[in-house]
């Protein structure tokens, strides 16, 4: 008899995974790695709430296979939250994806640039408050 | 004592110290397969650093999908990578299904993973074609074998666009079932093809893998080991190149992989050479996978929702879904956060060309600057892929 796994691929209509505390995150995602198995780096994504910003990081392991979303809560008001690039390497892209589109910052991250839009680009495109409209304004 | 006295200081030899070079390969370099940039620092004609700079090529598709309709947003996704479109649709309305609890009629799930294999094929193709060029001119003018490779894609473009009027972005996948049905001369077509391009694979192995050239080329270049490949999370046939037997179609089969599970190939060598057997391989199983499912082929309906006349007026349900497939790539993966409304709140796309391109800063340096070329060959990315 086990719960029901709501780590697992899958629908549900809360969250998927698991909610820790941002200050715990780096610890949480070592004790998986190495307690657990979760060696594969999946994706990590951000999702604007009305408060904040959650951060989720997916991970897996491969025997017997599971995926674990893990994710942190952070305020709205100049977000950060700690870098998993040197547990996970792959988190890197990743993470300098979600700082480029929603301006979340990443403590301790190696190389803290924008990745999809242009350097000096003003503006983090996925926030709800940036609109479809507006202007481009930027020249190389 | 007429002879006049040399100095005896010795002459002394300046070595230049160049140091580091920094070369900028991209982003309108043929072998980066669009439009990638590598800025790549050499000491001599060793790669000591190299930083993929990407994002030539987005396009904003998760802003845009946050704007339009559940219905209007399969075909968007086909835009992405576009040597396998059917994949990338197929990925999200699989998300969109789980979310909304949408049905899928048998025949449907089946005509979706013939359209895939089929793509995965001409990918394949497309992707040996192009390594062949990458590699240059030892292997018959770098041409000869791009042109084989084509010719037999051309064949699977052209049976594409019987059946659904386009070569590449077929919009077969709709939320709830396909849009097409092959009828039986379709069928028929598709089991002749798959005996031609049999038929054809020894001919592009003996000019690849086969070659000696082919073979100094790819061997013991851009090792990637199993930590690496898990740590970084790069995917598909790059990671099951590295010895970790993961295929999300036999991992976690979703449509008719359930009832179809496919031959998981795997090398443990890590290199170019591995990535190549792997996909080449690939073409084997998908081979024999389009004509099982061709010979069986369910009967039924391919659609279980009514007709849509209005996209805004599918809702689905508030929630969270992820689903992935395996694309030609590797595990690509919609997330979707649903409000409740008739758009997403947000969505992501989890791309393996992305993760698999991740992977150049560690494994390139050390090696040769031609080597560059090899290791970005045998990942296969897809800039549409990456930028999104």
């Amino acid at each position: 008899m086990s719960a029901p796994d709501l780590t697992r691929f899958g629908a549900s209509p809360a969250p998927i995974g698991i909610a820790i505390a941002p200050g715990v995150l780096l610890e949480a995602l070592r004790h998986v790695r190495d307690a657990h198995g979760y060696r594969y780096y999946v994706l990590a994504t951000a999702i604007e709430r009305e408060t904040g910003f959650e951060i989720v990081h997916a991970v897996r392991r491969h025997d017997p296979e599971d995926t674990l979303f893990v994710r942190v809560h952070v305020g709205k008001d100049a977000p950060e939250v700690d870098s998993a690039a040197f547990v996970y390497a792959g988190a890197e892209w990743h993470e300098r994806e979600i700082f480029d589109l929603f301006g979340v910052r990443f403590r301790g991250h190696p190389d803290p640039r924008r990745i999809l839009m242009p350097d000096e680009y003003p503006g983090h495109p996925l926030r709800k408050d940036f609109a479809m409209d507006t202007p481009w304004g930027y020249r190389p | 004592m007429g002879v006049p006295a040399v100095s005896a200081a010795p002459i002394e030899v300046v070595e230049r110290e160049f140091g580091e070079l920094a070369l900028n390969m991209g982003p309108q370099h043929p072998s980066t397969h669009g439009v990638l940039r590598l800025v790549l620092h050499l000491s001599g004609e060793t790669v000591v650093k190299a930083m993929p700079v990407i994002g030539y090529l987005h396009r904003g598709v998760e802003k845009l999908s946050e704007h339009l309709a559940y219905d209007q947003l399969a075909p968007v996704y086909e835009r992405d990578d576009y040597l396998s479109p059917t994949s990338n649709s197929n990925a999200y309305v699989l998300a969109v299904e789980k979310l909304g609890g949408i049905e899928v009629p048998r025949r449907a799930q089946w005509v979706r993973a013939l359209a895939c294999e089929w793509q995965r094929i001409a990918s394949h193709l497309v992707w040996l074609g192009t390594l062949g060029l990458d590699l240059g001119g030892a292997l018959g003018g770098g041409t000869t074998l791009y042109m084989y490779c084509f010719r037999e894609r051309e064949k699977i473009l052209d049976w594409l666009e019987a059946l659904t009027g386009t070569r590449f972005h077929t919009n077969v996948n709709m939320v709830g079932g396909v849009r097409y049905d092959p009828d039986a001369a379709s069928r028929a077509e598709s089991t002749a093809m798959a005996s031609e391009i049999e038929a054809a694979l020894p001919e592009l192995w003996s000019m690849s893998g086969g070659n000696p050239i082919f073979q100094e080329r790819t061997r013991g270049v851009g090792v990637i080991s199993k930590d690496l490949a898990l740590g970084v999370g790069v995917t598909g046939p790059t990671l099951r190149a590295s010895g970790v037997a993961y295929d999300v179609r036999a991992a976690s089969p979703y449509d008719a992989y359930r009832e179809l599970p496919p031959k998981v190939v795997t090398r443990t060598a890590g290199d170019a050479e591995a990535r190549f057997q792997v996909r080449f391989e690939e073409i084997g199983v998908s081979l024999a996978l389009v004509r099982t499912i061709t010979e069986g082929l369910p009967a039924g309906p391919i659609f279980s929702r009514k007709p849509i006349k209005n996209p805004k007026a599918t809702k689905l349900p508030a929630g969270e879904a992820y689903a992935a497939v395996e694309s030609p790539r590797g595990e690509l993966g919609f997330h979707i956060v649903s409000d409740g409304g008739p758009k997403p709140y947000r969505l992501k796309i989890n791309a393996p060309s992305f993760k698999n391109l991740q992977v150049i800063p560690h494994v390139v340096p050390g090696g040769l600057l031609a080597d560059v070329v090899a290791t970005l060959g045998s990942l296969d990315p897809v800039m549409g892929d990456v930028d999104r």
